[in-house]
């Protein structure tokens, strides 16, 4: 038995500990805003926080989340930049089938937690790691730019 | 922890529609008369006015005001869960913020008016619903009406409709205080729609109905479908298409927590469990002997070389005018090329994936689907069940560019045969790297080119031969997509190029190649290679001509008004001929698919090999804009998907096996890869076109040319890749 703490609470945890969190995620805790999209930490479409870092939880394994605090998209509107980057997101209206946008939103997220005035480049550099094959590239740019500005 | 989502979800509405009762609409509506395929309804026996369906429900209002509008189509990013409601609230005059969207179930009622089968495809969805789903919405609005007259005990004639209510004078009644008087009322036999000078909705950018739950992550794709009892499979599928297999030993599998049986089925042998991990475990723990089959020595750079020898003579002819020979024979000038595109995999975001369960004389599907009549027959066929006993519940799509519409029913079929084998409910699942290995790619293709010049400097006669596999081929659609051997998909954009036109001599011919590599349409079908070396070929006589490339495809356009108005706009909007920063290169490229016309100026600078795309500005004739944001969207989405495709995506074959595996060798595009993109729309009242996918065409030959007119160097081969190094 594992105990995590998911979104603010600790949850029990009847699994291996080399699952990966993605898994206990979705198909333990049924939290399936998290994606599935590679496996190999190639995509990003499986981004959480661990103790407010983006992780790739499709290749992190549970026993590196215990005595931290796992945030995913479920919860991700109590924090305030989450808050901000879900407006800005709604704002510019990025999504299309929507599919990575969970990891996207976790990914700028952090950004924005961490670099208040990204530059493009820094959305290069933070951003790459998430694939969206619908391209919604110029709009999650547009939208992380946003979220800055109302966010400062 | 959250409950599970969509089944409770699912069940809440259908409950909840239950007790609000209401309207439910049901008519039908003859089929659309434009872009039938020829032979579409007898093809399917199901479409046209002799055998029209079942009446149909297109939406319900509830007696809490709700509207819940009923897609015959999936939603897989294109916005269409927003552009349908909208012809509806049109008509309705609807309160927009009581719209509820719904995937419709699979059935006949839901059939494509143009296709006779429920598909989401050919960039079609808008076009073949424009009339129905205002029609659904203008028959609404006069039961409401009808119902209001009576209750108020006025004529009909005197009450207007705004927002949701009917209007008399003062007074107002809601649609859903009416809805269930309306119910009773019969349907009218005929509606007149709203004048376009009327209209609120239509053509006005509407934000995305589909957005708040795909930013909270509340969306339910066929990925996250659970219920009590639902297990997990992954299927080891052979190595080599067309393997099968010897033995197999499912002893250290079953060692593995979570693996509750190991089955075999037609395409494998499928590993059930509790979950996602325990499954991969159990089948990388599963021990397969595999007959590799007669394609065990696929290698397609071989099979290049084969394509290259069979183009050295013509094919089957496409189209043919006047005598190429006897004019390439005395051309002023001649330009010969050859071009060649890879096999490419679709790689939606959300990998495969089908959720089934099977019960006495039923069966539930839970998937995101394309075409849910083919999926709902091949589920029926395995079960000996009727199609109306299979019922097919589509979820949102995670992507689908054509993969997820498969008229051979891989992915559901082998979901059917698996639940079929374990007995219990069973979510087949695959992995990145069964979906990058697992086929329906996009053809290879070669195209060799032979081009007379006049002493003008253009065309006096073009012989071109494409070589490649047929997408049509073997699927319910070959007997109206394949004619005298050819397939109109593996020459469009070159038979019925605009250019030809132009041309006195042409031969445009085609070898079609049979291999054991399963292919499907891919974003713009044909259009993704035809395009690509239409407007480099057009390029390279410009140049030869020593002519401007814009101004030389103007004059060979001219008789093509919508090409020049795309065209025109792009170029203005890039500012055509204007000084670039240093380093920096223009290319255009025209191209017309699925009935709309697109222009693209690609910017680009080659730094040492290394080529970078700066700013894409693309403009688009499509008629109609039905809702202009999500037409710019899908214009973004193509050029980023394109630009993936032109750069560096390939799928290639030794010994058998696909060399790719995920995203870290299947390059697709990324963050720091995509450039500005501007997308002008052409104000046009022409016929309707669709959105999803011709704004892909032109985005590698624009690039292309770009690079030609940085470096001199001509791009015949895609992906671009490290050509330039």
């Amino acid at each position: 038995m594992i105990i995590l703490n998911i979104n603010g609470k600790e949850e029990k945890l009847d699994v291996s500990d080399d699952m990966p969190i993605l898994w206990a995620l979705r198909d333990v805790m049924h939290l399936t805003g998290t994606k599935f999209g590679c496996g190999m930490a190639q995509c990003g479409a499986c981004t959480v926080h661990l103790d407010g870092e983006p992780i790739r939880s499709c290749v992190t394994p549970i026993a590196a989340a215990v005595g931290k605090k796992i945030t995913t998209i479920e919860d991700i509107q109590n924090d305030k930049v989450g808050q901000a980057v879900q407006a800005a997101w709604s704002e510019v209206d990025v999504v299309q089938c929507g599919y990575c946008q969970s990891g996207q939103i976790m990914a700028a997220t952090a950004l924005l937690t961490s670099n208040q005035t990204p530059t493009d480049a820094d959305i290069d550099a933070a951003m790459s790691g998430n694939i969206c094959r619908c391209g919604t590239y110029p709009r999650i740019r547009a939208a992380i730019h946003a979220a800055a500005t109302k966010l400062a | 922890m959250t409950a599970p989502l969509n089944i409770s979800r699912r069940t809440f509405i259908k409950a909840s529609a239950l007790v609000v009762g209401g309207l439910v609409i049901a008519f039908s509506i003859p089929q659309a008369k434009r872009f039938l395929l020829p032979g579409a309804a007898k093809e399917t026996g199901n479409a046209g006015e002799a055998t029209l369906p079942a009446p149909n429900a297109f939406l319900r209002i509830g007696t809490d005001n709700t509207i819940t509008v009923m897609l015959a189509h999936s939603e897989m990013g294109q916005s269409i869960w927003t552009t349908l409601p909208m012809l509806i609230a049109e008509e309705l005059d609807a309160d927009w913020s009581k719209i509820r969207v719904e995937h419709a179930s699979a059935s006949p009622a839901y059939l494509h008016t143009a296709y006779g089968i429920q598909i989401t495809g050919g960039s079609s969805t808008t076009w073949s619903e424009f009339d129905r789903y205002r029609q659904a919405g203008a028959l609404t609005r006069q039961l409401l009406i009808g119902a209001a007259a009576e209750q108020l005990g006025v004529p009909a004639a005197n009450l207007k409709t705004e927002n949701g209510f009917v209007i008399s004078g003062d007074s107002k009644i809601s649609y859903g205080d009416l809805a269930e008087a309306a119910a009773k009322l019969e349907t009218p036999k005929a509606v007149t729609l709203k004048d376009l000078k009327d209209w609120k909705v239509i053509g006005k950018a509407t934000k995305r109905l589909d957005g708040p739950e795909k930013i909270n992550g509340t969306a339910v794709f066929g990925q996250d479908v659970h219920f009590d009892g639902l297990m997990t499979a992954m299927v080891a599928r052979s190595p080599v298409f067309g393997g099968s297999v010897k033995s197999f030993d499912a002893s250290a599998a079953k060692q593995v927590k979570g693996v509750q049986q190991v089955v075999q089925v037609p395409t494998g042998v499928a590993v059930v469990a509790d979950n996602y991990w325990a499954a991969k475990q159990g089948r990388e723990a599963l021990k397969v002997e595999w007959d590799l089959g007669p394609n065990a020595g696929l290698d397609s750079k071989a099979m290049l070389e084969d394509f290259r020898s069979k183009a050295a003579n013509p094919g089957l002819v496409a189209a043919q005018l006047g005598d190429s020979k006897a004019t390439l024979s005395k051309a002023d000038k001649l330009i010969e090329a050859e071009y060649a595109l890879p096999y490419l995999a679709h790689s939606p975001m959300e990998p495969l994936n089908c959720s089934v369960r099977i019960e006495k004389d039923a069966c539930e599907i839970w998937t995101g689907t394309q075409m849910q009549t083919t999926d709902q027959q091949a589920a029926a066929k395995i079960l000996g069940l009727t199609p109306e006993q299979v019922k097919i519940h589509t979820l949102f799509l995670g992507g689908g560019f054509g993969r997820r519409a498969n008229p051979a029913a891989d992915f559901v079929s082998e979901a059917v045969h698996v639940a079929k084998a374990a007995g219990v409910p069973v979510k087949t699942v695959w992995s990145r790297e069964d979906d990058v290995q697992g086929g329906y790619y996009r053809p290879m293709y070669l195209h060799k080119a032979k081009i007379g010049l006049d002493t003008n400097g253009f065309p006096a006669a073009w012989e071109q031969v494409t070589v490649g596999q047929s997408i049509m081929l073997g699927t319910p659609f070959e007997a109206f997509m394949i004619k005298d051997g050819v397939d109109a998909t593996s020459v469009e954009g070159i038979a019925d190029s605009p250019y030809l036109k132009e041309i006195p001599n042409y031969h445009v011919s085609l070898h079609t190649v049979k291999t054991g590599i399963p292919v499907l349409w891919w974003r713009s079908v044909g259009h993704s290679h035809s395009a690509f070396v239409m407007e480099s070929l057009i390029d390279e006589l410009a140049h030869s001509a020593k002519k401007d490339p814009l101004d030389y495809r103007r004059a060979l356009l001219k008789g093509h008004p919508r090409h020049l108005a795309a065209l025109n706009l792009a170029a203005e909007k890039a500012e055509w001929g204007k000084p670039l920063p240093k380093g920096v290169s223009r290319g255009i490229a025209v191209h017309e698919s699925f009935g709309s016309f697109v222009a693209q100026v690609a910017e680009v600078s080659v730094d040492q090999g290394a080529v970078k795309v700066h700013r894409m500005v693309c403009a688009i004739d499509c008629g109609l804009a039905v809702n202009p944001d999500s037409l710019k969207a899908q214009m973004e989405s193509s050029i980023s998907f394109g630009l993936g495709a032109a750069m560096q995506s390939e799928i290639t074959f030794k010994e058998g096996k696909v060399q790719q595996s995920n995203f870290h060798d299947y390059l697709v595009m990324r963050m720091s890869d995509m450039p500005k993109v501007e997308v002008h729309i052409v104000q046009s009242t022409e016929k309707m076109g669709g959105v999803g996918e011709p704004g892909l065409p032109p985005v590698a030959p624009a690039v292309t040319n770009a690079i030609f007119a940085a470096t001199g160097k001509r791009i015949r081969q895609l992906p671009i890749g490290n050509q330039l190094a």
